[in-house]
């Protein structure tokens, strides 16, 4: 939660850099398609294969057709001739046997990507030498992997920081570019909930630390992530499973169907023969989406990957998609960090320039933001420090005060702060207030600022103006999210006044003014309650809870350990707004699984149109064979070739995901089955067709 | 032919006004809101609960419903074998008819109990006065009456209600909509000629020579017809069912006949749009529906109407196909009828479905396949809106979120339970024992030959869609035969379509109602989302016509093979002019 004075924090200093974002040290892709294609052969081991059954199914196919190449008259005497059966056959087994392969392949590649992505992370965090703290005080050298949680370590200038931890003791400042991508140096030190957060393989650059380890070795946010990019760990996601369960449902009926239609096809005196049966149903079951949905699922996370973002499971990426509400706090996430000062409002008899004046002495020794552009706007106004630097002395902000201020050298006190610390300032000084302070507290809140008052001892001068600045291009990203049917709730602790202008501004649906850490957990319960799923972002340890209780929760990296093990998500740039983009990626992976099993189960008319009216020739159905393909040998490897190659054409899409476009479900629907579902539809008659022309049978 | 397509139309016409009518009627039942007949069913039922120990108020679980249907389905089952069997000294029996064989009986009370009422028997011959109206005649209420209640209890749990009771459901079900519409059904039978005694047969001498008489058998026909129609059994009193001019002397009971087993089946459909409140849902579904029907019944009627070409080379002009048809009804009312009553899972015939051209064969197996071109009394519509859970399933991932119907998720649980009742049991029931009776011999070598036979009477096309014709009746318990199948007799051809259609009829009846039920308990206890502009709207037009491409992919190519083997090559054969 971020009073409005406190908002010097780090995440404000990185927000809203969207360009300098997609910082994950660079994924080494060299060798990967000959290692996928190396694993695609490997993966063909049948305990590997069983585990997906409609690929399994074209698995024991291939060794049929392969058994009835070597001996066509296995399964009882063939009329054609041998020679010829042979060669059918072995042409079946053949693209059976590729269309295992183009699978694995599919799955290979997006494993590989994974683990290119995760060898580049693995990469940050090589084996280190770290000193650990014995509690006799002594240090002892470690390796970074014998760390567990609990452990101190000491970490100096130049030291890779070994493990995920708190810091305890000291202050220094840590290059966190390895992860974050972020150049500027970060402070860290302890009891801060942000500041005190450190994460293994970053570097710290001075000073000195002494941290607790925060995670057993193999268990920090990186080996989680490494371990679910690489896809070793994956778990199906809900969805998946069930699409799996529908996909074996579809592979067990058209194994029926075709099980069923030999005594059929010979009561009719059209027999036929058991490679071809088995060509008609490895055609019929979907391969398509059986080949491609591990595939889609593990470019998924590696996409959030790619964000980088921390996913600690599947689950939470494709929840992403399922969201209908954001709670997402104002500064930060909807405002710039750092507001700055607009304007100087004086009161009561005044001047601007009086105003100017005090203004700038308060802020002096102001480092913050906010402090720096007080100081520029001063300076504008034609204000200059009339007094000697060094033998003044700088009050510095605190929670409690709330303001912040000079202490002249001529023994005067200036102070700027929030208007009531002021008043009550000023009332301990046995000075008055101003009449027209009320007026101008007011009319900077209806402009969605943040006022602060200036006084010098017992008189107020008058108001600063702190505009908050709405980031560039927030309001259209909240219209797409409405069309998409996602709530935004804005949370801030700024009056109601300065809330709902800022709302206002940024277009969020609803906000909540004047928060609590509680009324974060408040709202989730509220809207979780109407069924619906949450997604929020946080990162100290007053939100944990709250973090834990959304269906998505997206710890900031600069956030406290807490906050990082309550949330499903961390987020190494610490930017927010990521959250929208993660709605996103969410929506784009189930509707890539939705197009591709769709377009996989459309393709099933033209192949029965292929097979079914050429191979069953002898009843007269010749008719039927609607595309005028060429024989019934060329039917059937056409249809095959087909099935096979649609599998490598569609890997691209599999891994980059269908493109997504904010529009309102009934819009993305038609647009999408269009595509995938009457596309489906026609492609593969017009490929199976070519294929067929260049087929060189007769 | 003008004035064929416009009894077609006409007929249509009426069953489409009724629906708003009973549909909102069986809705108020359901719901347990007021209707017109309270006043006396109100202390009826009362009594009758009261008799019988039922706990109305007391909503059941799935499980609870399941077994409540199970359980009072057997012992019904029970009661009807023993009403079968001890026929020969049970009263109303004026022919003296004795037990039939074993599995005969075992098939008729499987396929009345199921409400396919397939009949592998002649009923003037079979089963005396007592066993057809206090046997079978009861099963034509209860049967129907456990469809009606499974479909509503699909329809409460799929909007969120609880399942309701099995007990209530079936009882109101009688009380109020099969007894109200067949009391006056029989009434307007009887006006039309229908008989209803309970005299034997009448012993008339013939026209053509005084000296010889002729028995003519009659019964308590008129009330048994009704509920024959109106519940979707399709069971006739005799054995050529509404081609019998006892059954449906006129085309007016023929009207009669075809609105009444549509009507219940289609105005369900209604009563879905009043309990989800959602009008618009229903009459778009209706409306797919309906269209696939009247797609299947011009086809029909214009094949019927052509006639066949060889047939018409005879005789040097073209005539509509009237073998095995009956002149009172004409191409038009026959083409009509066998549509709908393949598509209700009504199974009454009023013309011989072997005689039709393969065409008609192609229509009616396909109703047959998908079973919801209005479908099964109450099971109709639960098929249908689980057609659409699975159409919600496989296309609404593609708006990028979790697929939910109604509110309510699509996940592993909802995709087994819908997967495999819409998909995998058909298959089951009909290709399996299909493929296992082609392979078996075709006919015994004398009457004492042991084992299994197929009794197939026509090589080729037509034989395979006599075989496949049998057991998708069965298996979508509609009932209708194609006929041509040994089916009655010979003893062992007998046997076997006695037993393998028993199982076709079992497991296409059971199977589903119980993952229908376990499918809306689920569905009741998800927590609803609400609706945003990120949720796939399922009452649109494009998702209608989606769920028509899902159903015909998914439901409908599954039998491509089966179709293409049989009525589509027969039809190019016809076209050849080999036939």
């Amino acid at each position: 939660m971020q009073t409005p004075q406190d908002s010097d924090s780090l995440q404000s200093s990185r927000s809203g850099k969207r360009d300098s974002r997609r910082h994950t040290p660079k994924a080494n892709m060299s060798g990967l398609y000959q290692r996928a294609i190396r694993e695609a052969f490997i993966k063909l081991d049948p305990r590997t294969e069983v585990k997906n059954p409609v690929m399994f199914v074209v698995w024991v196919g291939t060794i049929v057709t392969f058994l009835v190449t070597l001996d066509p008259n296995l399964f009882g005497t063939v009329q054609a001739d041998p020679g010829q059966q042979r060669l059918l056959n072995g042409l079946i087994t053949f693209i059976l046997f590729f269309t295992l392969v183009f699978a694995n392949f599919a799955e290979a590649v997006a494993e590989g990507r994974g683990k290119a992505q995760a060898d580049a992370l693995r990469s940050t965090r090589s084996d280190t030498i770290a000193h650990k703290l014995l509690p006799d005080g002594s240090i002892q050298e470690v390796s970074s992997t014998e760390l567990q949680r609990g452990d101190q370590v000491k970490v100096v200038a130049g030291d890779m920081i070994p493990a995920d931890g708190e810091v305890i003791k000291g202050i220094a400042s840590v290059d966190e570019s390895a992860i974050t991508g972020e150049s500027a140096p970060v402070l860290k030190q302890p009891g801060t909930d942000i500041m005190s957060s450190v994460t293994g393989g970053t570097r710290i650059l001075s000073d000195e630390l002494i941290l607790k380890v925060a995670s057993d070795p193999g268990q920090g946010f990186i080996d989680r992530m490494i371990a679910l990019v690489e896809g070793a760990e994956r778990v199906k996601t809900p969805n998946e499973i069930a699409l799996t369960v529908l996909l074996t449902v579809l592979t067990l009926v058209f194994l029926i169907v075709v099980a069923t239609v030999s005594p059929l096809a010979n009561y009719v005196q059209a027999p036929t023969t058991i490679a071809i049966l088995i060509s008609l149903l490895v055609a019929l079951i979907p391969t398509t989406i059986g080949g491609l949905l591990s595939a889609i699922g593990i470019a998924g996370m590696d996409r959030v990957a790619q964000f980088n973002v921390i996913a600690t499971s599947g689950r939470a990426v494709e929840a992403c998609g399922d969201i209908s509400t954001l709670v997402l706090d104002k500064t930060g996430t909807i405002t710039l960090g750092n507001r700055l000062a607009d304007e100087f409002i004086p009161v009561d008899g005044h001047t601007v320039e009086e105003v100017a004046q005090i203004a700038l002495a308060a802020s002096v020794f102001d480092e913050t933001p906010e402090g720096k552009s007080i100081v520029i706007l001063a300076e504008r106004n034609s204000a200059n420090i009339n007094f000697n630097t060094d033998d003044a002395s700088g009050v510095e902000f605190t929670a409690r005060t709330r303001m912040s201020g000079t202490d002249l050298p001529n023994g005067k006190e200036v102070r700027k702060g929030a208007v009531d610390a002021v008043k009550g300032f000023v009332r301990s000084r046995g000075g008055t207030i101003p009449v027209q302070l009320d007026a101008a507290y007011e009319r900077v809140s209806r402009l969605g600022g943040t006022p602060l008052a200036v006084c010098q001892d017992g008189e107020i001068y008058g108001v600063i103006y702190l505009k908050d600045i709405v980031k560039a291009g927030l309001r259209e990203r909240f219209d797409q999210l409405r069309r998409m049917g996602v709530k935004t709730i804005m949370l801030t602790g700024d009056n109601r006044i300065t809330a709902s202008v800022i709302a206002e501004e940024a277009g969020v649906d609803d906000f909540i003014a004047e928060a609590t850490p509680e009324d974060k957990i408040d709202v989730i319960r509220r809207e979780q309650a109407e069924g619906k799923l949450v997604a929020m972002t946080g990162d100290g340890t007053n939100d944990a809870p709250a973090l834990a209780q959304a269906n998505v929760g997206v710890a900031m990296n600069s956030g406290t350990q807490a906050a990082k093990e309550a949330a499903n998500m961390v987020d190494l740039d610490s930017d927010p707004t990521k959250l929208i983009d993660l709605v996103t990626i969410g929506k784009q992976l189930l509707i890539t699984r939705g197009a591709l099993t769709t377009f996989s189960i459309a393709n099933d008319i033209a192949k029965y149109f292929a097979i079914i009216p050429t191979i069953f020739a002898a009843a007269g159905i010749g008719s039927l064979n609607i595309m005028g393909l060429k024989s019934p040998q060329s039917a059937i490897i056409s249809a095959l070739i087909y099935n096979a190659l649609i599998i490598p054409a569609l890997i691209p899409l599999a891994l980059k995901g269908v493109q997504f476009r904010p529009l309102t479900a009934d819009q993305l629907l038609r647009r999408n089955i269009l595509i995938y579902g009457v596309g489906g539809v026609i492609a593969p008659f017009i490929a199976i067709k070519i294929i067929d022309v260049l087929l060189p049978f007769s | 032919m003008f004035q064929g397509w416009i009894q077609i139309a006409l007929t249509l016409l009426i069953v489409v006004a009724i629906t708003p009518f009973l549909g909102g009627y069986m809705a108020r039942v359901y719901l347990g809101e007021r209707t017109l007949l309270d006043p006396v069913l109100n202390p009826v039922e009362r009594i009758l609960f009261k008799l019988s120990g039922v706990q109305t108020r007391e909503n059941m679980t799935g499980w609870q419903y399941i077994k409540a249907v199970l359980y009072s389905n057997l012992v019904m089952a029970l009661l009807l074998t023993f009403i079968l069997f001890s026929q020969g000294w049970l009263p109303f029996n004026p022919t003296a008819l004795s037990e039939p064989t074993w599995d005969t009986v075992l098939h008729t009370v499987i396929s009345f109990i199921t409400n396919t009422d397939q009949q592998h028997y002649s009923g003037e011959t079979t089963y005396g006065y007592f066993a057809q109206f206090a046997g079978l005649g009861y099963m034509l209420f209860v049967s129907a009456a456990t469809g009606l209640a499974v479909g509503i209890a699909f329809i409460r749990g799929l909007t969120g209600r609880p399942l309701g009771n099995f007990y209530v459901d079936l009882t109101q079900s009688i009380t109020r909509i099969l007894l109200p519409i067949g009391i006056i059904g029989t009434i307007l039978f009887i006006a039309g000629g229908v008989p209803e005694t309970l005299t034997g047969p009448a012993i008339v001498p013939t026209l053509e020579n005084p000296a010889i008489s002729q028995a003519i058998a009659r019964g308590p026909v008129a009330h048994f017809e009704i509920l024959k129609q109106i519940g979707e059994n399709g069971g006739g009193f005799f054995a050529v069912n509404s081609a019998h001019p006892f059954e449906n002397p006129s085309p007016f009971t023929n009207l009669i006949q075809t609105v009444g087993m549509v009507m219940i089946p289609s105005s369900f459909i209604y009563t879905y749009g009043v309990i989800a409140n959602n009008r618009k849902q229903a009459w778009l579904v209706y409306g797919m529906v309906l269209t696939i029907s009247i797609v299947f019944i011009i086809f029909n009627g214009i094949s019927e109407y052509n006639g066949n070409p060889a047939v018409n080379a005879l005789l040097g002009g073209q005539v509509p196909n009237l073998e095995g048809k009956e002149v009172r009804f004409g191409w038009a009312q026959s083409a009509l009828f066998s549509v709908i009553t393949t598509g209700t899972m009504t199974g009454a015939v009023n013309s011989f479905h072997d005689s039709f051209m393969p065409t008609g064969g192609f229509v009616m197996m396909s109703n047959m396949f998908l079973q919801i071109i209005w479908g099964g009394q109450g099971t109709g519509t639960a098929y249908l809106f689980a057609y659409l859970i699975l159409a919600v399933f496989v296309t609404g991932l593609m708006v990028g979120r979790t697929p939910e119907f109604l509110g309510r998720k699509i996940e592993k649980r909802e995709v087994v339970l819908a997967g495999f009742l819409i998909l995998l049991v058909h298959p089951i029931a009909i290709l399996i024992p299909g493929a296992i009776a082609m392979s078996l011999p075709s006919a015994p070598d004398g009457v004492t030959a042991q084992g299994f036979y197929n009794g197939i009477t026509n090589p080729s096309f037509h034989g395979l869609t006599q075989v496949l014709y049998e057991y998708a009746s069965a298996a979508a318990n509609n009932g209708s035969g194609f006929g041509g199948l040994l089916t009655s007799q010979p003893a062992p051809s007998a046997l076997w379509w006695n037993l393998s259609a028993s199982f076709s009829l079992l497991a296409g009846r059971y199977v589903p109602i119980v993952a229908l039920l376990l499918l809306a308990d689920s569905m009741s206890r998800k927590q609803p989302v609400p609706m945003t502009s990120g949720t796939l709207r399922t009452d649109t037009g494009l998702f209608t016509g989606i769920t028509a491409g899902v159903i015909l992919i998914m439901g409908a190519l599954t039998f491509f093979p089966v179709l293409a083997l049989g009525p589509i090559a027969e039809a190019f054969q016809i076209a050849k002019g080999i036939g």
